[in-house]
């Protein structure tokens, strides 16, 4: 086995890692998982399987997953030049699927506050003002609701913008935009627009941010009818989303998560791009299916290191799509496992975890052994100082302890 | 009235009215935006109404003169499947893509930034993309009551600021819906508001529209020459109330009686009739 393996360089990474703590050797068909979490430090990040074509010359199910983090261990397999792709930071591959998107289509714009010369208040859009000019990516006065308006306005009238929200938080002054032009306007005209607009920023709870920019607003826009939402997690999947985003004619409102920004991970070198309304899933499983999404994948992932030690298999999917939801790949699971948790970071009233419990037990009532159980951020305003902060987020303890309860 | 045409100017009517639309009793004559005479340029248009039941939109007058068909309008008040939204947007929503026609919107204010980002387009397909021929202006109408919205400054700012092509009509008809725009608005003339945003501010007299005309031309030129935008305030009066839904006991019928007999449609036949532009046949073939 391992004779195969040393041919396409997979071996060194595999066996470097320490804490692979199960059968990695079994993988014809079945993606390669590895992770190692380290306290803190460092996430793992586990790839989805063999939907990517990573290369067109044959099946590289072999293909494996760098740490989210390089640590100085897996570094000198990490890097190695024999790996097709390239490593880059999350807000890295943002910024690369933006300007492919931006070279292939002239169309293509950015309006935001500071995207320009300042590069982006978390860089995904540096370098590009330099690159195509002051009126292509727009730096805006601060006027959320007129410029969001003015975006949509652009695109209903040719061009493809993306709207920067500096954090999304700011784009509840731009709610009247977004509900009744953007959401609704491609009905109201009888389909006569299409509004093909991004609108893009980063949410969630960060490290001390304070409460009015630590929101999660895909609570409050998942009514708005007419829209699509989605949440990215890697490196990967932001920069495929990114990309089917801006191609797609419908208007896509695109969450990025603050803390995410500098996950690292290695992309294809070749164009590609996630589709919009599909689930990942993270890892494979048979005792329960957990169900999450942006940040609180990593707390997912952390916890199920620890109850696979314990002796469960969980499943993990990250939903990426928050309206609609992937009910196909969701529903899958369901009726394998027959146990759902829900993992967000949304306030548990009125949050995406409600809307999926009501859309799981709408529809596979019947395949649940057991009660959904959601866990979902205190219905607080975000504490400034740290500790609290912490206690108002789920955290992988609690995570454990759920599936125990719920797997009893 | 102010001469400053010549008969020669009037080879066409001033307005492209649709011949079945005068006998639409929808089409209330409550102000006297003359649209652009050169229907030849594409133009592109955005407007604000508010409420519902409304009667005499100034969504559906702007839609007539767009040259959207009235029977597309009428079907869209009606909920009807034929409509030009299929029965989707109602009194409040009339778009037209192919007339270049963006709506119809709903919230006070809320038209304004959409008109921007065409404006927005228009600049962008002339600069970025290289289109030297798009020279697409943007109107946005809208009523007094708008321009106490943030939207309104938010989007002169940055209209100056890039200089995009618009033209900021405001019909001040001295009351939204009851409230009068002297109660509302701490300095009236709204024409003022205009220069220190860096535009020049017109006042015109809504009523008169020939010398409507002459200022929209005006603006439209400076647009299209890529000088930026101008606010234009047209003074006009509504003579009804604002919807079916609106009592409109707060006026003083004095003040509505005053206006009534400066009605622009009875103006502009008289200004005809006067100066043998026109003669009584071919208006009533209108």
């Amino acid at each position: 086995m391992a004779a195969i393996f040393q041919g396409v360089g997979a071996a060194a990474a595999l066996s470097s890692s320490p804490s692979n703590s199960f059968d990695s050797k079994k993988f014809v068909f079945s993606p390669c998982r590895s992770f190692s979490v380290r306290k803190g430090a460092s996430f793992a990040v586990v790839r989805s399987d063999g939907r990517v074509n990573l290369n067109p010359k044959g099946r590289r199910a072999q293909q494996l997953i760098s740490n989210a983090v390089a640590t100085k261990s897996d570094s000198a397999a990490a890097s190695s030049s024999s790996k097709p792709g390239h490593e880059l930071l999350l807000f890295e591959a943002l910024q690369e699927g933006l300007e492919e998107e931006m070279e292939r289509d002239p169309r293509v714009c950015v309006m935001g506050e500071d995207v320009g010369h300042y590069g982006g208040s978390y860089k995904v859009t540096k370098g590009l003002a330099k690159k195509f000019g002051d009126l292509r990516v727009l730096d805006t006065p601060i006027a959320e609701n007129s410029f969001t308006g003015m975006g949509i306005g652009a695109a209903m009238t040719g061009l493809r913008p993306v709207v920067e929200g500096m954090n999304m938080g700011f784009l509840l002054l731009a709610f009247n935009q977004i509900s009744n032009n953007c959401g609704m306007l491609h009905y109201t005209s009888g389909g006569q627009f299409t509004i093909p607009i991004v609108i893009r920023g980063p949410g969630g709870v960060g490290r001390q941010l304070g409460a009015e920019h630590s929101q999660r607003l895909e609570s409050y826009f998942q009514s708005i009818p007419g829209i699509q939402m989605v949440a990215c997690s890697t490196p990967y999947n932001a920069k495929g989303l990114m990309k089917a985003a801006i191609r797609s004619e419908n208007p896509v409102i695109f969450f990025e998560h603050v803390l995410l920004y500098n996950l690292k991970e290695r992309i294809p070198d070749e164009d590609y791009i996630c589709n919009l309304e599909e689930a990942e899933m993270v890892r494979p499983g048979e005792h329960v299916t957990i169900l999450t999404y942006s940040r609180m994948r990593y707390h997912v992932m952390q916890a199920a290191k620890t109850l696979v030690n314990k002796g469960y298999d969980p499943e993990v999917i990250d939903i990426r799509s928050l309206k609609p939801f992937d009910l196909y790949t969701i529903g899958n699971s369901v009726k394998k496992t027959h146990r759902v948790l829900i993992v967000e970071e949304c306030m548990r009233t009125g949050g995406i975890g409600a809307s999926l419990i009501a859309a799981i037990t709408e529809n596979f009532n019947d395949y649940l052994d057991a009660p959904i159980m959601c866990l979902s951020s205190q219905d607080v305003p975000t504490p400034y100082a740290g500790t609290l902060e912490e206690v108002t987020v789920v955290q992988p303890a609690q995570i454990v302890t759920a599936v125990e309860q719920l797997c009893q | 009235m102010a001469t400053a045409f010549s008969p020669s100017k009037f080879a066409a009517q001033p307005f492209p009215l649709n011949t079945t639309s005068q006998n639409n009793p929808l089409t209330i004559p409550t102000t006297a935006s003359a649209f652009l005479g050169s229907t030849r340029k594409p133009i592109l248009l955005s407007s604000s109404s508010n409420l519902n039941l409304r009667r005499g939109s100034l969504t559906v007058v702007k839609a007539l003169s767009k040259g959207i068909p009235a029977r597309a309008i009428l079907s869209e008040l009606l909920g009807k499947a034929t409509g030009c939204c299929r029965g989707q947007g109602g009194s409040m929503h009339i778009f037209s893509r192919e007339h270049n026609m963006l709506g119809g919107f709903a919230f006070i204010g809320e038209g304004i930034p959409i008109g921007t980002g065409a404006a927005f387009t228009s600049k962008y397909k002339r600069e970025v993309l290289k289109e030297a021929d798009c020279d697409h202006v943007t109107l946005a109408f809208f009523g007094d009551g708008a321009c106490n919205n943030g939207q309104f400054y938010e989007c002169l700012n940055m209209a100056a600021l890039w200089k995009l092509p618009i033209v900021f009509v405001v019909e001040n008809n001295l009351w939204a819906i009851g409230m009068s725009h002297l109660r509302a608005t701490s300095v009236p003339p709204i024409y003022k508001k205009g220069p220190a945003f860096g535009m020049p501010g017109v006042h015109v007299d809504g009523m008169d529209v020939l010398k409507v005309r002459e200022v929209a031309k005006e603006a439209i030129g400076r647009a299209r020459r890529g000088e930026g935008p101008t606010l234009v305030e047209c003074e006009t009066y509504r003579f009804r109330g604002h919807s079916l839904a609106d009592p409109d006991k707060l006026r003083d019928p004095a003040e509505k009686a005053h206006y009534a007999a400066r009605d622009p449609i009875t103006a502009l036949k008289k200004y005809l009739i006067d100066n043998s532009l026109a003669s009584e046949a071919d208006l009533k073939a209108i």
